[in-house]
């Protein structure tokens, strides 16, 4: 894992530093609320609806063990003994009071963690495939990559004030866990008759116009990447539209100027920048790459799992659905569900935190992984070790086997939280884990990703659901847009709308029913939904949500 | 006839706390029922530049329709009904610190 350079901890105490007074000088009355909000907003501090809520980074979702610990003290002790994973490898505070904050600040600091560039118009908190470094299927650990550009663009003088904010995401592998196409600037890492290059796609994003992101470079040198990013940003920041904040993403930009276009002016800009980077930043790049070797794998025998998977059919189950293949002999990836059925999604208690904390350390050479879809990951376990390790995580309702399937549901805070949000995410979620568990289907039903949101903002991906649902504001009552067949995969999709939404009664049957139709025009098991969806298109799926209109259109 | 005008209540989040909080005759309090009910627009209009006046003690004020039917100012909408409340996952914020 990377470490802070003294460089690192001086630059956040002395933000931290300065926020404090900044707050100090808030409280005293020197600064009004229009001059303090884009200060707290660049420190990760947003005002929501019954409280102030502190996000903070997790860099490419990474953490120790350490670092999960002083996550659970937090949460502890200035919020309410819990915390909120989001959909961007972030933690979410929902209770803190303005005058802790900076106690919250210094706290993280200790730990070499904070909320800066969390929020406002800057390039946010740097995402990656969680799996990143473990997984079997990956070309290069893309977290080097994200860390190198997480230190370009913090701070970044030029890149402090943009038209809107902006979202960078990595991936080392072909099949994409990171949702690069649904972000400003996705990044994959290829490697072409043995040298390592980057695809970059540019103009993705979810949000109330929601584009899959474009090639712009098919394959870019490995030095080129700084001056190639920033040439990006940089043209982007300077025709971006600031007239609209909704029309200010660069997904519009590339939409309304052309990806050729685009790409002429970054190559444009591209010789102008790149003489600019001596290649001090490659220098650098290989001194991060050090910092990610992968742990000392040990050798052992995988016994004690093949016995627990023959003899306990919850172990089975729990390992059937909750481990992905690692690249090392003998180890898996856990994935431990935040998503206990009626539990609200992405949320962990301090006690949860460091039971995880507890086990990565002890089994899972110090490292812990937050993924978009809001669980926790022990990215590097020796398979001899997943009995132990199931048996703590049952004890402390964290033994979940769900990964992939129905109940495990990507939810936004939505307006239970939110102050943008215009219907609620988090009981529906509830819901429909609860009613899906009790009919005891979704391990028959197999893959299938509900996400939501409570607002067209999309922070829960509905778009990118196989079923995407969408709370709305008809009225002055919650209604519940339902979208099909999204994939947020490689082969990435936008859902299409079903038809007229449902109210917060009638959406949980509404998904019952959809379900139904999946489980009788399915050709066999193995067919997921989405490929269901993908064979008969929307029919099937549309008279399964609008009984009525279909009986009046046999009539 | 001009369009009779909705009951209306300032409300706001309160510095230090970040929590909802209403306007009352004299102050702030921290329940809508308290929360003085505004049955003239100009007479609204002037108690929301006042509130928004008191910087060093509330954020963001605005006037939230109230439905009065009932006597005791009730939210009109459903935003302001979490606002009163608190989140419907966990018991936390006002239906709970109230009591």
């Amino acid at each position: 894992m990377y470490t802070y350079t003294d460089f690192d901890a001086a630059f956040v105490a002395e933000r931290n530093r300065q926020f404090r007074a900044q707050v100090e000088r808030r409280i005293d009355g020197s600064l009004t609320e229009d001059e303090f909000k884009p200060l707290r907003l660049m420190n990760g501090l947003y005002l929501q609806l019954h409280a102030y809520m502190l996000r903070v980074a997790i860099p490419y979702g990474t953490l120790s063990s350490r670092q999960m610990d002083q996550l659970a003290y937090l949460a502890e002790k200035w919020d309410k003994g819990y915390g909120h994973f989001t959909t961007r490898q972030n933690i979410q505070y929902n209770w803190p009071e303005l005058r802790d904050v900076p106690d919250m600040l210094d706290a993280l600091g200790e730990v070499q963690m904070h909320a800066i560039q969390t929020s406002g118009n800057t390039i946010r908190n740097v995402t990656a495939d969680h799996f990143a470094g473990a997984a079997a299927d990956e070309v290069a650990d893309p977290r080097p990559v994200a860390e190198l550009v997480r230190q370009w663009s913090t701070d970044h003088p030029e890149f402090q004030s943009m038209p809107r904010k902006f979202k960078v995401a990595v991936t080392g592998a072909e099949n994409d866990r990171a949702v690069i196409r649904a972000h400003d600037i996705g990044l994959r890492i290829v490697e072409r008759d043995g040298v390592i290059g980057y695809e970059v796609l540019v103009g993705g994003g979810l949000g109330r116009t929601p584009m899959i992101g474009k090639v712009i470079h098919d394959f870019l040198p490995e030095e080129d990447l700084l001056p190639y990013l920033e040439s990006v940003v940089s043209v982007w920041n300077q025709i971006g539209r600031r007239d609209n904040k909704y029309k200010a993403r660069i997904k519009i930009t590339v939409h309304e100027v052309g990806l050729d276009e685009i790409r002429r002016l970054v190559e444009e800009r591209f010789a102008l920048v790149k003489p600019l980077f001596t290649g001090v930043d490659q220098d650098h790049f290989a001194s991060i790459k050090a910092q990610f070797e992968a742990p000392d794998f040990v050798q052992k025998s995988v016994g004690p799992f093949n016995q627990a998977y023959n003899d306990d059919p919850v172990f089975r189950a729990w390992a059937d659905t909750n481990l992905t293949a690692h690249r090392a002999e003998g180890y898996s990836i856990v994935s431990i569900s935040l998503k206990a059925h009626g539990a609200t999604p992405g949320d962990a208690t301090a006690e949860q935190m460091r039971v995880m904390a507890d086990l990565a350390r002890q089994y899972g050479h110090d490292e812990l992984r937050i993924s978009h879809e809001q669980n926790v990951i022990l990215p590097h376990v020796h398979r001899a070790d997943l009995p132990a390790i199931h048996a703590k995580l049952k004890e402390h309702g964290l033994a979940t086997a769900n990964i992939n399937l129905i109940s495990d549901i990507i939810a936004c805070p939505g307006m239970d939280y939110c102050a943008l949000a215009t219907a609620r995410s988090i009981p529906i979620a509830q819901e429909i884990a609860t009613r899906f568990d009790d009919l005891k289907l979704e391990h028959d039903i197999g893959e299938l990703k509900i996400k939501i949101s409570g607002c067209i903002n999309a922070c829960g991906h509905h778009h990118v659901g196989h079923i995407g649902i969408l709370g709305l504001d008809r009225a002055g009552v919650e209604n519940y847009q339902i979208t099909l067949g999204g994939d947020h995969t490689q082969t990435a999709a936008i859902g299409e709308r079903a038809g007229p939404g449902f109210s917060a009664e009638a959406i949980v049957p509404a998904i019952e029913r959809l379900v139904e139709a999946y489980l009788e025009h399915r050709t066999e098991k193995s067919e997921t939904f989405l490929q269901t969806y993908r064979r008969t298109g929307m029919a099937p799926f549309k008279a399964a949500l609008y009984p009525e209109s279909k009986a009046v259109a046999a009539e | 006839m001009p369009k009779p005008y909705t009951p209306k209540v300032v409300t706001a989040n309160h510095l230090l706390a970040g929590d909802v909080i209403y306007q009352t005759r004299d102050g702030w309090s921290r329940q809508l029922a308290d929360a003085e009910v505004l049955t003239d627009e100009a007479h609204a209009d002037l108690r929301l530049i006042e509130a928004a006046q008191q910087t060093g003690e509330v954020v963001g004020a605005y006037l939230a329709d109230v439905d009065t039917s009932r006597g005791a100012p009730a939210p009109a909408h459903f935003r302001e009904a979490f606002r009163a409340k608190g989140p419907s996952n966990y018991a936390h914020g006002k239906q709970t610190e109230l009591n």
